[in-house]
């Protein structure tokens, strides 16, 4: 029987991340849930990014949306972030709405969607820090109330690095799954011709705003756990340029429209990126982003389908050329 | 909140100022575009670079802000040109989110750069211009500003001139319009990019000294100044010439009236909602998407 390395090596890859917390130490805990955190952004990213072909640069947007609608929540009525994540999805799930309609509409692509993804998110910086409900630039707390499984706030690292081990297992699974299926094959007939897709009957203007909403929740989530994780937000750390450099570097590191690429790219970079920051952190501030920039530069002129695209293109030499 | 006619006439007055200004940082980023459709994200940090250059001149070597026009531009053409001929080049025939991603990189690399060798802190630099104001009745034009006004709009109207009028600027707009037809005319077309990539940059150094008398350098300074320009050529019609010199004063006014009548930094709210309405009823931008 022929071993489908597709289904096993993820398995075993599960079993060894789900393994580690006996054995790790609880800064290897917070690098591997930095790392998991990235990877999921990262593939969340690349549903729109590199499936759909559209590339967000600002879906920090996102990623404010729900940080900020579960802590808010919270901290007004008590709300669980375990329902108001269910809430931040919903926002943001509207707001992707309403930026895919807008943009895709009239036909606004390629850069002019980077434009207009970069321009709502710093608005929303500058909205945020406005607005003193939102606790303006001073940002808002997670008040801790001390370990209590049912408001999402936990003693140690242990319970966020499994939270976080299972979304990014879902959200891969999913991924892969679904890039199989109508749906997939869809969004990649929208990214390589749209005429064609168009005249084949596929609504291209509902696949794109489909897979903007799909990548907008996902990213949204991404955001509620972020928030619990680091148990403070402000508008700079969640909508700013950061996190949004961030979810497209893994991604196209990694390989875009590829299941496994945006994993493999926060897998890594961020130790790496977290190496730099601690032990150059102090001198030398922006150690870790001028990595990325160096990485991105030389990724776009070498590499542009990144490490899965480079491995496919030499598997496929290996076998003889045949496409 | 009382709205004096003399706050809103003064901040109008302040408006067209700095949106000359804006007008002339953005027209380089619309100048790239139209000539071989990529945007430089790395746009605001070009900018920033030549801020520190005119700092370090004006504060460490004493030069009169306005001199250091001389250096400024020039160097912003040569690192205009020595970026675009080392990474853009070779990936033009790329898809386009390549290239924007490299100059997303390239932004990360100048901005970090410039936090390792100067630290994030904010510099500042008081020359004899600073203080000089002109009055009007009861509105106050500040000479620094007035001056980074027309220079602004000097700078424009010489690129226009130049892009109208000569020869190699035919050959600018012939490139923009069809490269093969270009090169079918004996236009050397990289040479063309590399030229276009050049002055598009070196506008930054012009803008960078204009605007040294009265404004900040730091090493996040470009991020503002970036989407500003990213704000005002999709207002204008990227690849418009004149419709970004319109652009650029609408957002210096959205901007300073913005800011005279809403509390905090709720201006820069307006702009951006300025903006998604221009998308909304106009998305090919205020004057249409036609190339200058």
């Amino acid at each position: 029987m022929k071993l489908r390395w597709n289904v096993v090596a993820p398995l075993a890859l599960l079993v060894v991340l789900a393994g580690l917390p006996l054995f790790a130490t609880e800064y290897m805990l917070h690098i591997g849930v930095l790392v998991l955190l990235a990877a999921y952004l990262a593939t969340g990213w690349n549903i729109l990014g590199g499936y759909a072909g559209q590339h967000s640069l600002g879906h920090s947007l996102f990623l404010g949306i729900g940080a900020y609608t579960s802590t808010y929540l919270f901290a007004q009525i008590g709300l669980t972030p375990w329902i108001g994540m269910w809430v931040g999805a919903l926002f943001a799930a509207i707001v992707g709405w309403f930026v895919g309609y807008l943009c895709f509409r009239y036909g606004l692509r390629g850069p002019y969607f980077a434009l207009v993804t970069i321009a709502l998110a710093e608005a929303m910086v500058y909205l945020v820090t406005n607005l003193n409900a939102l606790g303006g630039a001073e940002g808002l707390d997670v008040r801790w109330v001390g370990h209590n499984p049912a408001l999402m706030q936990f003693e140690g690292k242990t319970a966020y690095y499994y939270i976080i081990l299972i979304m990014t297992a879902l959200l891969l699974f999913g991924v892969q799954r679904y890039s199989r299926r109508r749906f997939g094959y869809q969004m990649i007939a929208v990214r390589e011709n749209e005429d064609a897709a168009e005249a084949l009957g596929v609504d291209t203007l509902a696949v794109r705003i489909r897979a903007l909403v799909i990548s907008a929740v996902v990213t949204a989530l991404g955001g509620v756990f972020f928030a619990q994780y680091y148990t403070y937000i402000n508008p700079r750390n969640v909508f700013g340029e950061g996190p949004s450099v961030q979810m497209l570097l893994f991604a196209i590191v990694g390989g875009l429209g590829t299941v496994w690429g945006p994993a493999i790219g926060a897998i890594l970079l961020v130790p790496i990126a977290e190496f730099a920051r601690s032990s150059l952190g102090n001198t030398f501030s922006g150690a870790h982003l001028l990595l990325y920039g160096v990485v991105l530069v030389l990724v776009m002129l070498f590499m542009p389908n990144g490490i899965v695209g480079l491995v496919q293109t030499l598997e496929r030499r290996r076998r003889g050329g045949r496409a | 909140m009382t709205f004096s006619p003399e706050l809103i006439a003064q901040s109008i007055i302040t408006g067209i100022m700095i949106g000359g200004v804006f007008a002339l940082i953005s027209v380089g980023l619309s100048l790239i575009w139209g000539v071989m459709r990529i945007i430089n994200f790395a746009h605001g940090e070009f900018l920033m670079v030549a801020m520190y250059i005119a700092y370090f001149l004006v504060a460490r070597g004493g030069w009169d802000p306005y001199a250091t026009l001389l250096v400024t531009t020039p160097a912003l053409f040569l690192l205009g040109a020595l970026i675009f001929r080392g990474t853009i080049r070779p990936i033009l025939g790329h898809p386009s989110m390549n290239q924007i991603m490299l100059t997303v990189g390239l932004s990360l690399i100048l901005q970090n750069l410039a936090l390792v060798f100067f630290k994030a802190d904010v510099l500042t630099t008081r020359t004899e211009y600073t203080r000089m104001i002109l009055s009007i009745g009861p509105v106050i034009i500040r000479v620094p500003q007035l001056i980074a006004f027309i220079g602004s709009a000097l700078t424009a109207f010489l690129l226009y001139w130049y892009l109208q009028r000569t020869d190699t600027g035919r050959a600018i707009r012939a490139a923009a319009q069809n490269k093969q037809a270009a090169t079918l005319m004996g236009v050397d077309v990289q040479r063309i990019y590399l030229l276009a990539f050049g002055i598009g940059s070196a506008t930054l150094g012009v803008a960078a000294s204009l605007m040294i008398s009265f404004y900040y350098t730091s090493p996040t300074v470009g991020l503002f100044f970036g989407l500003i320009a990213y704000v005002v050529v999709v207002l204008g019609g990227l690849g418009n010439f004149l419709g970004t010199l319109v652009a650029g004063l609408i957002i210096g006014l959205t901007e300073s009236v913005g800011a005279a009548i809403l509390p905090g930094s709720l201006s820069r709210v307006l702009t951006f909602a300025l903006f998604i309405l221009v998308l909304l009823f106009r998305p090919q931008g205020l004057f249409g998407g036609k190339r200058a």
